[in-house]
């Protein structure tokens, strides 16, 4: 039962690319990648969970409490924001594709047209 | 490639990614077991070190501040090749502005999502700006602060008037905002360097711990990261709203 947590984020890690390999539609493969983003800020919050702990603030509590991993929240939570404008920048991407061909399904935008 | 080239190629390597994943969960440690050697170190000393009671903002712009550095330019340059990418082309001009998307049916905004929406301007923006003050002491800091900032320019165009938001968010302004907010991290990085020991070196008096202007360069850093991320994410808003209302296919 103690990987069970870590399985979680396999599942929702295996749906995205699921996603991602199926899709007929630009702005829903964006949509299932950051799915596939999500999964990895779940797995490394997880790494750094410890029972019993609290958050890695210590204004209200003294300097040795038992508090959870501060590394991985610091990286998830730039990594949150980097991510919103980067997933902007595919959908504009995708919009000036839709522009030019008039589809957004990856089959129907095989050939490179310069 | 064919279709069935693509799909033998995409099973052998879900295959492998399967194996390494299964391999890779199996070995970790135990779920809310243990703890890696350098967090422990972190949360036993960085308070006493930084005078930082939030030890995650002390994390992200001290300790491991070079990766921080690293995710800002990646935020500038995504918002740069927003910014380039909707440009008007060859083949489109700009229209006047208007309040609705050519060939779509407007429908009005309803006076409770009017009100509920200027309501809530005044309270993000307050919000806002205590998330980014206070982020070295309480959780919050610069990154989520100006994403809360950032709601207030959503709100006023939720509230019903593009035109209002065109006429109160300037480019330029959010342009400069933009740019102070990475320059000046990189300078204040660079000084530290200058100054200290290394570039994100924390040079500045550490201040009393728990009081707004504790930490060093902490707070400095959480106020410009905040300019960037609330200019930054207008400015993607406000070039997809242009997209909508005002280029046109000539």
């Amino acid at each position: 039962m103690s990987h069970v947590a870590y399985w979680l984020t396999v599942w929702l890690f295996a749906v995205g690319l699921y996603g991602v390999v199926t899709s007929r539609n630009y702005v829903h493969m964006i949509m299932c990648l950051s799915v596939v983003q999500s999964s990895t800020y779940v797995l490394i919050l997880e790494v750094g969970y410890r029972h019993g702990s609290t958050a890695p603030i210590f204004l209200d509590v003294p300097v040795g409490t038992p508090a959870v991993d501060p590394v991985v929240q610091s990286l998830v939570l730039t990594d949150v924001v980097v991510g919103v404008v980067v997933g902007a920048l595919l959908l504009s991407l995708a919009l000036q594709a839709h522009k030019r061909t008039g589809t957004l399904d990856p089959h129907d935008l095989r050939t490179l047209v310069g | 490639m064919t279709t069935r080239a693509r799909f033998v190629l995409m099973a052998a390597g879900i295959a492998g990614l399967a194996a390494l994943l299964v391999w890779g969960t199996g070995g970790l440690q135990p779920f809310g077991h243990g703890q890696s050697k350098y967090a422990a170190y972190l949360n036993a000393n960085a308070v006493h070190q930084r005078h930082a009671t939030n030890v995650v903002s002390a994390v992200t712009f001290d300790y491991r501040g070079f990766d921080t550095l690293g995710e800002e330019f990646i935020l500038f340059a995504a918002v740069m090749g927003v910014t380039l990418l909707l440009r008007s082309q060859l083949d489109e001009r700009d229209d006047a502005p208007r309040d609705r998307a050519e060939g779509r049916r407007a429908v009005d905004t309803s006076d409770a999502v009017r009100v509920a929406a200027l309501g809530l301007i005044g309270p993000s923006v307050l919000l806002g700006l205590y998330v980014v003050a206070h982020g070295t002491i309480t959780p919050g800091g610069g990154f989520q602060g100006g994403v809360v900032l950032a709601a207030a320019p959503l709100l006023l165009y939720l509230s019903g008037r593009y035109l209002l938001l065109k006429s109160v968010h300037p480019m330029h302004a959010l342009d400069l905002t933009e740019g102070t907010g990475a320059g000046g991290f990189t300078v204040v990085a660079l000084t530290g360097a200058a100054v200290g020991s290394a570039v994100m070196a924390n040079f500045i008096g550490k201040g009393q711990m728990g009081s707004v202007f504790s930490g060093g360069t902490l707070p400095v850093f959480n106020v410009l990261v905040g300019l960037e991320v609330a200019a930054g994410l207008t400015l993607v808003l406000y070039e997809f709203l242009e997209q909508t209302l005002v280029v046109r296919r000539s």
